[in-house]
């Protein structure tokens, strides 16, 4: 019971308060009055009426749904290949070796130098699914290697003691001891790929994309555009990671529910 | 049935833990492994469990035997209910589920665990893992039964409780299972009506 109310309190305690954000709206309105410069500082009231003439148009989707669609591509490929090299470099040491100094320079390279060195050879259609991949990737794959080490070996022993099949070992012992490292992994992971994958866009200026839209924004000084296509990316990657970790901890429940 | 050790010598980083041990572990009785800290207790145990191969010497008639452990330390499943514990290591096949259920609930009963069978593990105290962890080895398909100091940190009444209990299951099963206990309780071994042998 105290355990419970614990865990309510912290919650409440981590969420955002419409309160707060309130104030901070607030806070906003009041700097762009004193600015008085829309360049500088749109106005939040601005900003949502802009918004909703863009939530008008119909490109504002077919842009939304490109997009997304590529930044989760990106970031399912990392996921994927992530988990299979964490299962390898678990499995053998060399492995682990042979990746280590890779996934060392993957993780202190500038995701600009990234996206200038990748549109090099890659298309710029192409180039925000593999920024999201490459940022992702060292992400997923040294998460999911800690939380393979980090597996209990005396319930494995005592599991081979008694010959538990392999599938039930992976559903009762390893992926409980992996869940909350994976799941701190895409948690992190979804924001870094929308950061990154926008990035990309933004720098390669493919065409019906939301970077697009940021870079003309820039280029034509329109700041409340700026601001709205901002607010749309903090949206989309908000509900994207909302939708996707309801439906990752729905599929844990299932996996690991009762024998 | 019986299986024997001739010999058994194993050691750590030149510290000799377990010096040319012979005995023959027969059926139809609990055999207490005894001595003090340090002789070698686990270490046999371990052996005889295949999880460490011995220096020297030879074990005769585990091979293809099925042999199933109470470990020092629990190794529950925190998470899992008692009844998901039990049912991890028991093979149940579809349609036996029923049966194996109400199996499970006479031996919590038994074991004064009756009415937490649904309850997560991580939920029960010290005296009730250990319990639980002794009931999955019992309830399990065997015929070597190792236990590592089996009623370390049960009371008085629950070790009672748990001691008639193994005593129930060993007759039920005919006799003709082999059960060692490592303790270093005399009496643990009392309680059991085990056999000594000292190491």
């Amino acid at each position: 019971m105290n355990r419970s109310t614990t865990n309510d309190n912290s919650k409440k305690k981590q969420s955002i308060r419409i309160w707060a954000v309130i104030c901070w709206l607030l806070i906003w309105e009041g700097a762009s009055r004193i600015l008085d410069q829309e360049i500088l500082l749109v106005s939040p009231v601005f900003v949502a009426k802009r918004l909703c003439i863009l939530t008008g148009d119909q490109d504002f989707f077919q842009r939304i749904a490109y997009s997304m669609s590529q930044i989760i591509l990106g970031f399912l490929l990392a996921t994927f290949l992530g988990i299979i090299l964490a299962i390898g470099s678990k499995l053998n040491r060399y492995i682990e070796e042979f990746l280590q100094p890779l996934f060392a320079v993957m993780k202190a390279i500038p995701v600009a130098s990234f996206i200038i060195l990748c549109l090099v050879f890659l298309s710029s259609k192409k180039l925000s699914t593999f920024i999201v991949f490459l940022m992702v990737l060292p992400i997923m794959y040294t998460n999911m290697l800690q939380g393979m080490k980090s597996l209990d070996h005396e319930r494995m022993e005592m599991a081979t003691v008694f010959e538990v099949p392999w599938f039930r070992k992976i559903r009762y012992i390893h992926i409980p001891a992996i869940w909350p490292f994976f799941y701190a992994a895409c948690k992190v992971g979804i924001g870094f790929s929308f950061k990154s994958g926008i990035a990309a866009e933004v720098i390669g200026i493919p065409d019906g994309t939301i970077g697009e839209r940021l870079y003309e924004s820039k280029i034509y000084l329109d700041t409340p555009d700026l601001f709205a296509w901002t607010i749309v990316i903090v949206i989309i990657s908000i509900v994207f990671e909302k939708i996707f970790l309801l439906l990752l901890r729905w599929l844990y429940r299932k996996i690991t529910k009762r024998i | 049935m019986y299986i024997e050790v001739k010999n058994l010598c194993k050691q750590y980083n030149g510290l000799m833990v377990l010096k040319d041990y012979s005995y023959r572990f027969s059926s139809g009785m609990i055999h207490c492994i005894m001595g003090e800290s340090g002789k070698g207790k686990t270490t046999l145990f371990r052996i005889l469990l295949g999880l460490t191969d011995a220096d020297e010497g030879e074990l005769i008639g585990v091979k293809n035997k099925k042999i199933r452990a109470v470990f020092q330390e629990d190794r529950l499943l925190e998470e899992n209910t008692i009844i998901d514990n039990l049912l991890f290591v028991l093979p149940t096949k579809r349609g036996a589920l029923k049966r194996r259920l109400a199996e499970i609930s006479e031996a919590c009963e038994a074991v004064g665990l009756g009415s937490l069978e649904n309850k997560p593990v991580k939920e029960l105290s010290g005296g009730m893992k250990r319990r639980v962890a002794i009931l999955r080895a019992l309830l399990s398909e065997y015929d070597i039964l190792l236990m590592d100091e089996p009623l370390k940190g049960l009371d008085q009444k629950n070790k009672q409780l748990v001691a008639s209990y193994i005593q129930k299951r060993l007759l039920e099963e005919k006799q003709e299972k082999i059960v060692i206990m490592v303790t270093h309780d005399q009496e643990d071994v009392e309680l059991v009506k085990g056999n000594v042998c000292y190491l």
